[in-house]
């Protein structure tokens, strides 16, 4: 008997292409089995470019959101996207809660510009606050249509009616019943969203805020959760692209005739290139191989992390503000009995996303097609229908999850990139970046140097504070792609200008001083773009940096004041939710109150824990870090975590605390371990080598999670990202507390915490 | 210069004429349609594309494709014996141990290699076993416990 399986791979040439002959072979012997992973996606299924989309789906329209299939299952559409917190679970238990189905008669569409409305996407963790509600209400509206159309059905009133799993009952007679299937089946609403349908009291609610396990999880676990990378379109090539080996390298010459195994075209547009070749390890090959020559301009960065803060510190500002201003502060300090007075540094870090990114890109025909993660489709489409020249309403851009993205990472350039290649051969072109173009090229988050002051009166109280902070905007790309200037693409292109915002970097901290300011000066940094140094949001943009700096001094202060650093706090604090969360989270982690580091022995370890606070966006949290020193080498490791969350009413408590655990860890990897390293005229963090990031033998021996707010009713905060704000100062104040001396350069690698300890 | 190169795939028996030095990775993704294992880094540091040679946990983005000549080789979709999930698929299941899920694949082929030859292992062995691989979510809290949890499991069913 012969093999189950043949595979007989040809690479094409290009002349074979362009003859039209040559031919990638798979022949089965398994007849109707496409692969074995079973039938694949008929070619059918696949839309077509050519065609138009609609401009817009009309978010005024109930059917925009809500379908009702004669089997009585739910499709719900929303502008956003899953980002791998589980927030389409969410969705579907808002949207099951409100009709009254179960659960698991709901599915999600997410993130199509074709059939969902445009709600730009994700981003800011607002995908419950946003989606949700807009959910809520499609939801709740939909109710009261079906209820309306039984009623009508059935004879009876609709306030005589109850709903349960998808079917109206007549409440005094149940065998009167007609279930949505029938009601509505397949066919439309056709009614307009109303501004304030009257949703269900959350107080009834028997889905939403019940720990539920998440639809995507066995999937995964499966290996049948489809990502972007994992699609396969007939007829479909493979790209890589060739960056720049310098920032603002100019292409001077590629060889676009090379002759190269499987090669179909060198696309070349300005100081974009890139290939497309008939397999992907033949397109990973053609990258390596090509012969690009390019200019060598001079250098654009630093020759290390001390001459770009001391820059940071140094430069001319474009753009200064400032906030949270009362009284003198200068004169306060002037005044003031004694001063403390320090500077904290954060660095550029990267997205680093678990697969470089991937987008398959189909352009003929008038049309274009872009399947890609990201968080922003909506965006991306007009982005697109620039870049190439087309009506946006030809263009359609299809989320597909994609590994984490934490903001704006390599995906949009991805999409943008794969259209180019699609566009320059007339066929479907699957794009990877390889892992250097993902770490190495996907935009920063931004360095920053901070300088704070405070004065203390004769009792230790704080007379004055001062809060200066300096660096790059985190926008130099914005955090969506609306038009080709954002993405590397249109800056290598050239001629595409880019929509940079300036933005500010003040701590969101709420302490009341008698005298106060804070200050954020934003540097220019415009000549990064188009390079592997530009800067765009990465998870909770800004949040870490400038609450390291900030919670990071509140304990150098209270230790100065001889006041215990939780205590400070509660004293300094006045809105009622903040302190709740700083006293839940020291009293569950037990707190040791001290007015100076203990440096704690236990064994041959210095022992520490620190606390720190952050709120974001209406979301309170505090953590305290426990950490365990080896004092001979500054090696150390966080051994527990506790935190205090508020964010009000949550949907899906089991998915929160796997989000809350996920920032946290990666918060950790930032704080201990992220810098992007970089010379003079190129970024040097390419791989896990030299990007390292947290590895399991670091991670805590535990994590505890304190729930604060979490009413039904209660007003519904984003809860993806505020968890990640406060962990660098929970654990530098903790390594403060184990070593008697403050670390203030983010990541606090064990040389700086060995060069804090001998001072 | 490409050769016929014969292995078992998932229990199926395979033929495939290849260069012998393309990784095995992009064979499994792209010629026997297997997306369970992914491209992480195509270095061999995260551990995303993770399958087993003979039993063995390997990175199949640095493994040549003749390596795996006449042995035999399974993925995730593999993983399943008579329809039921792997212990460590479902303990991971259990623990809801994944955020976005692209390096899953990478813990659970390494997991289910590493207790299938030992499920005796300690916290601390576990850690070993699962060092190096990468997942960028920070959901290493929710791995170690899904490992431990079918570890338990595997040593429990083994004295049964």
């Amino acid at each position: 008997m012969g093999p189950d399986f043949v595979v007989t791979q040809r690479g094409f040439t290009r002349r074979d292409f362009l003859k039209g002959g040559g031919a990638l072979v798979v022949s089965f012997a398994v007849p109707g089995c496409a692969t074995l992973a079973g039938p694949d996606t008929a070619a059918a299924e696949f839309p077509r470019p050519g065609t138009a989309w609609p401009a817009k789906v009309d978010p005024a329209l109930l059917d925009s959101w809500l379908r009702i299939a004669s089997d009585g299952s739910v499709s719900a559409s929303v502008g956003k996207i899953e980002a791998g917190m589980g927030v389409g679970t969410s969705f579907a238990q808002i949207v099951a809660e409100e009709l009254d189905v179960p659960l698991e008669r709901v599915t999600i569409v997410m993130g199509d510009t074709a059939t969902t409305v445009n709600q730009r996407g994700t981003g800011s963790s607002n995908g419950v606050m946003k989606g949700g509600e807009a959910l809520r209400k499609a939801g709740a509206q939909a109710r009261s249509t079906l209820l309306a159309l039984a009623s009508s059905r059935l004879g009876v009133p609709a306030a005589d009616l109850r709903v349960d799993e998808g079917i109206v009952y007549a409440s005094a007679q149940p065998s009167k019943r007609v279930s949505y299937g029938e009601l509505l089946g397949d066919r439309q609403f056709h009614v307009k969203v109303e501004k304030d349908p009257r949703c269900k009291d959350p107080k009834e609610y028997r889905i939403v805020g019940r720990p539920v396990a998440r639809m995507d999880i066995a999937p995964k676990m499966r290996a049948e959760y489809r990502y972007a990378a994992d699609l396969r379109v007939p007829g479909m090539l493979h790209g890589r692209v060739i960056r720049p080996p310098e920032a603002h390298a100019r292409l001077l010459h590629v060889d676009e005739d090379a002759s190269l195994p499987g090669l179909v075209r060198v696309v070349r547009k300005g100081d974009f290139v890139g290939v497309v070749c008939e397999r992907e390890e033949q397109a990973i090959e053609a990258a390596r191989r090509l012969r690009v020559e390019w200019s060598r301009p001079g250098p654009l960065y630093w020759a290390s992390y001390d001459a770009l803060y001391e820059h940071l510190r140094t430069g001319r500002p474009k753009v200064s503000k400032s906030e949270d201003v009362h009284g003198d502060v200068e004169a306060a300090l002037a005044a003031a009995a004694s001063r403390v007075e320090a500077r904290y540094e954060y660095p550029f870090q990267s997205h680093a996303s678990m697969g470089p990114a991937c987008a398959v890109a189909d352009v003929r025909d008038g049309g274009a097609i872009v399947w890609a993660g990201g968080q922003k489709p909506y965006p991306l489409r007009g982005a697109v229908a620039q870049l190439l020249g087309l009506p946006a309403g030809k263009v359609r851009v299809i989320w597909m999850p994609g590994p984490g993205s934490y903001g704006m990472n390599d995906a949009d350039d991805c999409a943008m990139d794969a259209a180019l290649l699609s566009h320059a051969v007339g066929r479907p072109v699957r794009l990877q970046y390889m892992r250097a173009d993902g770490t190495g090229w996907d935009p920063k988050g931004p360095p920053a140097a901070f300088h704070l002051r405070a004065g203390l009166d004769g009792e230790g109280n704080v007379t004055a504070w001062d809060y200066d902070a300096r660096g790059f905007s985190g926008q130099l790309r914005r955090s969506g792609t609306d038009v080709p200037g954002q993405s590397l693409a249109g800056q290598l292109i050239g001629g595409y200008p880019a929509e940079s915002h300036d933005e500010h970097k003040f701590s969101d901290e709420s302490y009341a001083f008698p005298a106060k300011r804070k200050a954020s000066h934003i540097l220019p940094w415009d000549q990064s773009l188009g390079t592997a140094l530009r800067t765009a949001h990465l998870r909770d943009p800004d949040g870490p940096s400038t609450c390291f700096a900030s919670e990071s001094f509140v304990d150098e202060v209270a230790y100065a004041a001889q006041v215990d650093p939780v205590e400070f706090r509660l004293r300094y604090l006045k809105q009622a939710r903040e302190k709740a969360v700083v006293r839940a989270a020291a009293q569950k982690a037990q707190w040791r109150p001290r007015t100076k580091p203990r440096r704690a022995k236990e064994g041959g370890l210095l022992v520490g824990q620190g606390l720190s606070y952050a709120p974001r966006h209406g979301t309170v949290v505090a953590i305290v870090a426990e950490v365990a020193v080896d004092p001979s080498s500054g090696r150390y490791r966080v051994r527990r975590f506790t935190v205090a969350h508020d964010c009000g009413f949550v949907v899906n408590p089991r998915s929160l605390a796997g989000t809350i655990e996920a920032n946290l860890m990666q918060a950790m990897s930032r704080a201990m371990h992220e810098a992007v390293r970089f010379d003079p005229t190129r970024v040097l963090s390419v791989d896990w080598i030299t990007y390292p990031v947290v590895d399991m033998m670091e991670v805590p021996d535990a994590v505890d999670i304190v729930m604060l707010g979490n009413e039904p009713g209660a007003k519904i905060y984003g809860a993806g990202e505020p968890s990640t704000r406060p962990v660098a100062a929970a654990i530098a104040n903790a390594l403060h507390d184990a070593i008697g001396a403050p670390v203030r350069r983010v990541p606090l690698t064990h040389e700086s915490v060995l060069a804090a300890m001998r001072g | 210069m490409e050769e016929t190169i014969e292995m078992t795939v998932n229990g199926r028996s395979a033929s495939l004429l290849a260069e012998p030095s393309t990784p095995l990775l992009y064979v499994l993704r792209n010629d026997l349609g297997l997306a369970g294992p992914k491209f992480g880094c195509g270095l061999g540091q995260c551990g995303a594309c993770t399958v087993h040679l003979g039993g063995a946990a390997v990175r199949s983005c640095i493994t040549p494709v003749a390596s795996a000549r006449n042995a035999t080789v399974t993925t995730i979709e593999g993983l399943a014996r008579a329809g039921a999930l792997h212990t460590v698929q479902q303990a991971f299941i259990d623990e809801q141990a994944a955020q976005c899920g692209y390096c899953i694949n990478g813990w659970i082929m390494t997991a289910a290699a590493l207790l299938d030859a030992d499920p005796n292992l300690g916290e601390d062995q576990i850690r070993r076993g699962l060092s190096g691989l990468k997942c960028r979510c920070g959901t290493h809290m929710s791995i170690l416990r899904a490992v431990k949890l079918a570890a338990s499991r595997m040593a429990a069913a083994r004295r049964t």
